[in-house]
């Protein structure tokens, strides 16, 4: 049963896209929002994980690279990165980060912190990027939302190809925090559906 | 002649849906988004889920029929 490309097959498109976008405008980054919200809605309101099932972009480039293209060595994943202590440590990991983030914007909105043109890759390192800026209409907070989301995106992707390469295309699925965090939804409303 | 047919560990299971694209027989389905379910009737135990789970989860075994 060869199933027929469906509209949903082709989201890696617009993953590729975004990625490249951020580029050519940082204030582009806001659109990755996207990626944490509608996955979060699929599972709150549908209780499932359609989202990583099917339209997840990402998952979709990294089998299109590491699968088809063959860029990757196919081994089995190490037994401790799909423990649970480890997808729940890192999606732990990924709030902390995630919220110092949106602290760093909230101190430049409201005045305190100055804007930092740079993308901060896997956490640590600040490669400047003010090629990318060009201005904001509003507060210099937004430009600074943008710099912190897409530097989230570009690090879970690199994070993502470097696992790729190392063991099977979508080993990235295995800790993604959003799959994490969607399959937990999942499992609490299943919880609560069967007390029903 | 014995059968071999896809177990998915349950408690490992990340709810990617691998397996369930790259199933010949459309067996595989993530109902609830917390793990796979094989329609062992449907499962002809070709091993393409297992060898495409990310987690390496999905194992080949034989069940008596």
């Amino acid at each position: 049963m060869k199933q027929t490309k469906k509209w949903y097959d082709y989201l890696w498109v617009v993953s590729l896209t975004y990625l490249i976008l951020g580029f050519f405008n940082i204030l582009f980054a806001w659109l990755g929002l996207l990626c944490f919200f509608i996955p979060l809605l699929i599972s709150i309101i549908k209780g499932n994980k359609a989202y990583c099932n099917r339209y997840c972009g990402r998952g979709q480039l990294f089998s299109l690279v590491g699968g088809r293209f063959g860029l990757s060595r196919k081994k089995d994943i190490p037994k401790w990165m799909r423990s649970s202590y480890f997808r729940y440590g890192f999606l732990t990991f990924f709030f902390v980060m995630f919220f110092l983030m949106l602290w760093n914007t909230w101190l430049v909105f409201e005045g305190s912190g100055e804007l930092r043109t740079a993308v901060t890759l896997l956490w640590t390192f600040k490669v400047p990027w003010q090629w990318a800026y060009h201005g904001t209409l509003f507060s210099d907070g937004v430009a600074q939302f943008a710099f912190g989301f897409y530097s989230v995106m570009l690090t879970s992707t690199i994070l993502g190809f470097l696992t790729m390469l190392l063991f099977k295309p979508r080993s990235w699925c295995v800790y993604c925090p959003m799959g994490t965090m969607t399959q937990l939804i999942c499992k609490a409303k299943n919880v609560t559906a069967s007390r029903k | 002649m014995p059968k071999r047919k896809a177990i998915v560990s349950i408690r490992e299971c990340v709810s990617c849906g691998c397996c369930m694209k790259i199933c010949p027989k459309g067996a595989i389905t993530i109902p609830t988004g917390i793990h796979a379910v094989i329609d062992k009737e449907l499962c002809v135990g070709c091993g393409k889920c297992a060898k495409e789970c990310p987690a390496s989860i999905i194992t080949l075994e034989v069940t008596e029929a």
